[in-house]
């Protein structure tokens, strides 16, 4: 006798007692998404991809790390040249890191683009922020392992942040510390945070960002709900089946992507001092601090509005301040369109404005501070607060064009 | 017959009973967290590390610097030079706190105008009040890069944060606050103990 789903044979004994084909139906083959998607819709299927790689070759490199103070850094040489193969799967790793926060930024910047984070799809939003929350974290906890200069001092610096908090900050890095200085006990429970707490908590997050995107579904280029516009089985007309129609679109856009991502792993995996840092070559001292202290490339924004900042508390509460602020996105866009497709020339002009001064802070985080970079680094600062702060009223100045009924090839 | 049994259920003391299993178990869950959170804090043997290091001053030069480590920290012993200690008072209305009075930062016998307990030695914990580098020492007098109003002190590479000869910070730098001068003594004339205040053994 079939089931609900209508399978027979061993399937449909499974799906008596597993949702298997349901939920292979509800998130792959009858999950219909818009059919005008374009190059920007890659970077959701890519951010999965190189988590999975940092799984993967994550697993593999705990094998042979070792997390103490005296072996770290001695272990990770002995990956790269002792282990067969350590050095690819090292690269891999520090290299999908990388490459993690660049699928992750330009898949955020596809929200801003098409609006995506507005409403009904808040939480997919949220989700997505506080994924980036806890990459962030994970990330700065694994450069820690290395326990090279750049780790050991940049760890110093960013658990330095926690004591601006007035009354409890120095309580609070000591306690985050578990010494008086970063010291072993740090190494050790940080690499217990990234290995195995911070993981959980990410794979969860994405869980959450997928289910809450299949609820609502996607949104598209032009920001057109194509659920409004259904033929007579309730299937949206601008809707085509997840699977096979993106799955495969998605490999395609793999194998694009891992040809870049083999050229850095062969051929640049330092990239220049950007991606594994030239200090980090050289071991752990708790007594010399490098010459010139950055934090790796994904942060130098937020270090930049950090140093812009003459005020230890003050630049604490910008640098926070500036990733908080992404949260409330869908309640400061007041505009009545989604996509940038029929925004005005204000919203254009305010998005144009943020995404240079984003860039130039990037630029200007990597570098040692002079006053003229200073003031830069300032009104780039000023730059990107007030795109957020007055999004309400540019937003609703703009004048927007006419949104269509269904989606459109562009 | 279900109706038969949504009768005879007490509504009221099933809530109450409800919520007052909650809030018992919910303080349970608190006492559990407890230990969970304080794991974090220091192990016996990180507070006890913290012990006392010894110093041999007696080939330092003027001007010369030595590190030592203490707590994991870099522990720095300069000997000043007479013209650097003269300088000291002229700097005062640039700094930020002059006169030491962040008691926080200093033991009571080295709230003065040198920071110590010897003007010709200073004893400091070489970590920027900023975010926790470890500055360079420049004691030159007007380097090219760091300006001409420049009097000889410590630079933090960092973020740019300057400090005096006494490790007394300079206005409108990130640092908020002087360099710590840890708790230390003299043993003889030539040794200096750093981490205890007076010699107990």
């Amino acid at each position: 006798m079939a089931n609900t789903q209508g399978t027979t044979g061993l399937l449909g004994w499974i799906d008596d007692r597993f949702p298997l084909t349901k939920m292979w139906r509800e998130h792959m083959g009858a999950y219909y998404a818009p059919k005008n998607f374009n190059i920007w819709y890659y970077f959701g299927a890519l951010s999965l991809l190189v988590l999975i790689n940092q799984i993967v070759t994550g697993v593999w490199l705990t094998m042979s790390y070792k997390p103490s103070a005296a072996e770290a850094f001695a272990s990770v040489e002995y990956i790269m040249r002792d282990v067969p193969w350590g050095w690819l799967i090292r690269y891999m790793h520090s290299t999908g890191a990388s490459a993690f926060f660049i699928v992750v930024y330009l898949h955020m910047y596809r929200g801003l683009l098409y609006g995506s984070y507005k409403g009904p799809r808040e939480l997919i939003w949220i989700f997505g922020c506080l994924i980036y929350v806890a990459l962030m974290a994970e990330a700065f906890m694994g450069y820690l392992l290395p326990w090279g200069q750049m780790s050991y001092w940049g760890a110093q610096v960013i658990i330095s942040l926690f004591g601006a908090i007035p009354g409890i900050g120095e309580d609070l890095t000591l306690w985050i510390r578990g010494d008086y200085v970063v010291s072993d006990a740090t190494l050790n429970r940080f690499f217990a945070l990234h290995v195995i707490a911070l993981p959980i908590v990410l794979l969860g997050l994405v869980v959450a960002h997928i289910l809450a995107l299949h609820e609502v579904g996607s949104n598209n280029p032009d920001g057109v709900e194509i659920k409004k516009k259904k033929d007579e089985n309730g299937i949206p007309l601008d809707g085509i089946p997840f699977h096979p129609y993106y799955s495969v679109k998605d490999l395609f856009g793999f194998s694009v992507f891992f040809l870049f991502f083999a050229l850095v792993v062969f051929f640049a995996p330092e990239m220049g001092g950007y991606f594994l840092e030239h200090a980090n070559f050289v071991p752990a001292d708790p007594l010399k601090t490098p010459e010139h202290i950055a934090p790796v490339w994904y942060f130098t924004p937020f270090y930049a509005i950090l140093r812009a900042v003459p005020d230890k508390l003050g630049g604490v509460i910008a640098m926070g301040g500036a990733i908080v602020v992404l949260f409330l996105l869908p309640w400061l866009d007041r505009s009545p369109v989604k996509s940038i497709r029929y925004r005005g020339y204000l919203y254009k002009g305010a998005l144009a404005a943020f995404t240079v001064a984003f860039l130039i802070l990037g630029y200007l985080g990597a570098l040692p501070p002079s006053p003229g970079r200073t003031l830069l680094a300032q009104l780039c600062s000023l730059v990107y607060f007030l795109f957020f702060f007055l999004m309400p009223i540019y937003t609703k100045m703009d004048t927007t064009k006419a949104v269509p009924e269904r989606v459109t090839y562009k | 017959m279900s109706s038969f049994a949504a009768d005879n259920i007490d509504v009221r003391r099933r809530r109450f009973l409800t919520a007052a299993a909650t809030v018992v178990g919910g303080v349970g869950v608190a006492y559990l967290a407890a230990p969970f959170l304080v794991s974090w804090s220091p192990s016996e043997r990180a507070q006890a590390a913290g012990a006392p290091v010894e110093v041999d001053i007696s080939k330092l030069e003027p001007g010369q610097l030595v590190t030592v480590e203490w707590r994991g920290k870099p522990v720095w012993v300069v000997r000043r030079t007479e013209k650097q200690l003269e300088e000291l008072p002229t700097l005062d209305d640039q700094l930020r706190d002059p006169y030491s009075e962040v008691t926080t930062q200093q033991p009571p016998y080295a709230q003065n105008q040198d920071r110590s307990l010897k003007p010709e030695y200073l004893v400091m914990i070489g970590i920027c009040t900023h975010l926790g580098c470890s500055p360079t020492y420049r004691p030159e007098v007007a380097p090219e890069d760091l300006g001409a109003s420049w009097r000889g002190g410590f630079f933090c590479p960092c973020h740019g944060s300057r400090f005096d000869m006494a490790g007394r910070v300079y206005k409108s730098v990130p640092a908020p606050t002087n360099m710590p001068v840890p708790p230390h003594n003299y043993v003889t004339d030539t040794r200096i103990v750093v981490g205890v205040d007076t010699e107990t053994a």
